[in-house]
């Protein structure tokens, strides 16, 4: 029985110890290449006396950063993927709220890092020196790990301001890869082209089908994504046959209308997730690319990456909305109307999920856990958790699960999973307005802001403060300044108004 | 007559066609304010301009121009400057 992500490794390494298993463009390992170093690094990680507790690696994606997480895992830890392009008081927050002791990185990041970091510092260039690998310091860590112990954990957005750190555990993991590998039949064949970041849990896919079914990652340099036909290019230059990618990309390539002039040659599989993908665009890849697969994943990061999954399989008109399918294999769906019932077919309810992958809660966060993760109010026997999703939903006739948005402020922009609070906390922490609400325009996919303040913003003072405390993508993109703010009857700001100010089509 | 285009040291009189290279950074700058896009760098190498920009710029300029850039010339070269930029434009019809 495998209870360790690690296993993964071993296994392959024995059968393909020198395939290659990752490819950076600039370098590439083979597995037994990334076994080796992994378990060098691990050495260093273990000589610091931490077991089961968080190791951030703080590093640009590629070769070195898969080899830091399969080390921590190997030492008997978790590994928290950081966001090199977030705000330095972001990155910090999420050290805190980990209580941090050790992080990774690399050269080239070292004095940033350290100029806010105080705790202990691993360079992965120490561990390349450090050839001995101490397998049996590694035997004795791993059995004190179980499948229940913490894997990774991801840091998602937090409406209050501070981003909150999903531990997902092994079982999680091993349970939704298992899945993934038989469902999509995947072997040491494939050829993966990994777009989603490390610190965002779709790349969880990308990973561990790599290490789990010896698929050799290619991780593509993401400007490749800021020009498609650099991007097909690649494809075809590195024999690419199975995406799994946010709907943005492939949006983008058909807007270009690229595939009547560039196909690429070998892909076979093209998974997406993290937002609504719209027919139009799916409609245009299955024109052009008519013998591929084509798979709509749906899952939060609290359930390990996808819960339910649509193989395509007939034919939508561009308007019409793609079904989220089936729950994976060991994976349970709920929908529950807001008396809590289970919700009959064509009526909207929350989407609720339950099974092994469910994450283990925030990390060193009881109360935000506690509100999210309840008893299933459907079993009034014994304890059994599940997690509600905050996304509406409903059953079709045919038993799929049909998305239809979300029940508070937390919005899908580009892929990336936002709560609009947190970007509300950056403006007002700017001290450039007195008050403001942002609201998200589907439509045009733009994050709208409107504020109060004495005088008219200079955006570029603004974005420069703001870009202090949020990432890029979550800064708002529209300004529109307000005398006075409308109110609903109770007081509050009435997001409703706003919206229709801006001609927002509401769903 | 109309004012001195920034972006060069002459004083032009009919002016839409020499306007072209400014106009292009209002565009750039709107889209990323905390930028100075006068300066002689490679906006793509410099980080100025990541994917999510580069399509923003491309619909802007589309709407803009009423052009409608091939997806084959959205090439990293093509971006690097707001010379290059002019150069696509111009490709592209735009006077």
């Amino acid at each position: 029985m495998q209870i360790n992500v690690t296993e993964y490794l071993d296994r392959t390494v024995q059968l393909f110890p020198n395939k290659t298993a990752i490819d950076d463009i600039h370098k590439s390992l083979t597995f037994s290449q990334v076994k080796k170093q992994a378990q060098a690094l691990a050495g260093l990680i273990i000589e610091q006396g931490l077991l089961n507790k968080p190791v951030a690696v703080y590093m640009q994606k590629g070769c070195d950063m898969v080899v830091s997480f399969a080390a921590i895992n190997y030492s008997g830890n978790f590994y928290v993927p950081v966001d090199l392009k977030s705000p330095e008081s972001r990155i910090k927050n999420t050290f805190d709220s980990l209580y941090s002791k050790v992080v990774i990185t690399n050269k080239a990041n070292h004095d940033k890092l350290k100029s806010f970091f105080k705790g202990r510092i691993i360079l992965i260039e120490d561990a390349e020196q450090h050839s001995s690998v101490r397998e049996d310091l590694i035997q004795k860590q791993l059995e004190q790990v179980i499948d229940t112990d913490p894997v990774y954990s991801i840091f998602t957005s937090g409406s209050t301001g501070n981003p909150k750190g999903v531990v997902i555990s092994h079982r999680g993991v091993i349970d939704y890869i298992d899945w993934a590998i038989s469902t999509f039949n995947i072997n040491e064949k494939a050829i993966i082209a990994n777009q989603a970041p490390f610190y965002f849990d779709n790349s969880t896919l990308d990973l561990y089908l790599m290490f789990g079914a010896g698929a050799t990652l290619v991780i593509v340099p993401e400007e490749h994504y800021a020009f498609p036909a650099k991007l097909i290019d690649l494809l075809n230059e590195k024999k690419i046959n199975f995406v799994f990618w946010v709907p943005f990309v492939l949006i983008n390539v058909a807007n270009y209308k690229l595939l009547e002039q560039k196909k690429p040659e070998y892909l076979e599989k093209i998974l997406f997730a993290g937002e609504v993908m719209p027919n139009k665009h799916l409609n245009y890849w299955r024109k052009n690319l008519p013998d591929c697969l084509y798979a709509n994943l749906y899952g939060p990061t609290e359930i390990t990456v996808d819960s339910t999954y649509y193989i395509v399989d007939r034919e939508f008109s561009d308007e019409e909305p793609l079904p989220i399918g089936k729950p994976c294999r060991n994976s349970g769906i709920l929908i529950l109307t807001d008396d809590n019932r289970a919700g009959k077919v064509n009526e909207m309810g929350e989407l609720c999920v339950r099974g092994s992958s469910l994450a283990m809660g925030y990390y060193n966060d009881f109360e935000k856990t506690a509100k999210a993760f309840v008893q299933n109010p459907l079993n009034i026997h014994y304890p059994e958790m599940i997690y509600r999703t905050g996304d509406t939903a409903y059953w079709n006739e045919r038993g799929e699960v049909m998305y239809v948005g979300r029940k508070d402020f937390q919005i899908k922009h580009n892929g990336y999973r936002i709560e609009l609070g947190e970007i509300e906390n950056a403006v007002l922490g700017t001290e450039l307005v007195d008050v403001t609400c942002v609201v998200y325009d589907s439509a045009n996919k733009e994050i709208v802001m409107f504020y109060q303040a004495a005088d008219e913003l200079s955006i570029g003072e603004f974005r420069k403060k703001i870009l202090l405390f949020i990432p890029k993508y979550m800064v708002p993109t529209k300004y529109h300044r307000l005398e006075k703010f409308p109110l609903s009857a109770n007081g509050k700001i009435d997001r409703l108004k706003l919206a229709e100010m801006i001609d927002i089509v509401k769903r | 007559m109309k004012p001195a285009c920034k972006s060069c040291t002459k004083e032009h009189e009919k002016t839409n066609y020499l306007h072209m290279k400014q106009q292009i950074i209002e565009i750039l700058t709107e889209l990323r304010p905390e930028f100075d896009f006068t300066q002689d760098v490679d906006f793509i190498e410099a980080g100025m301009l990541d994917s999510f920009d580069v399509i923003m710029l491309v619909n802007t300029l589309d709407e803009k121009l009423g052009i409608s850039i091939d997806g084959m010339d959205v090439v990293p070269e093509n971006f690097s400057s707001a010379e290059k930029i002019e150069a696509l434009l111009k490709k592209n019809g735009v006077k």
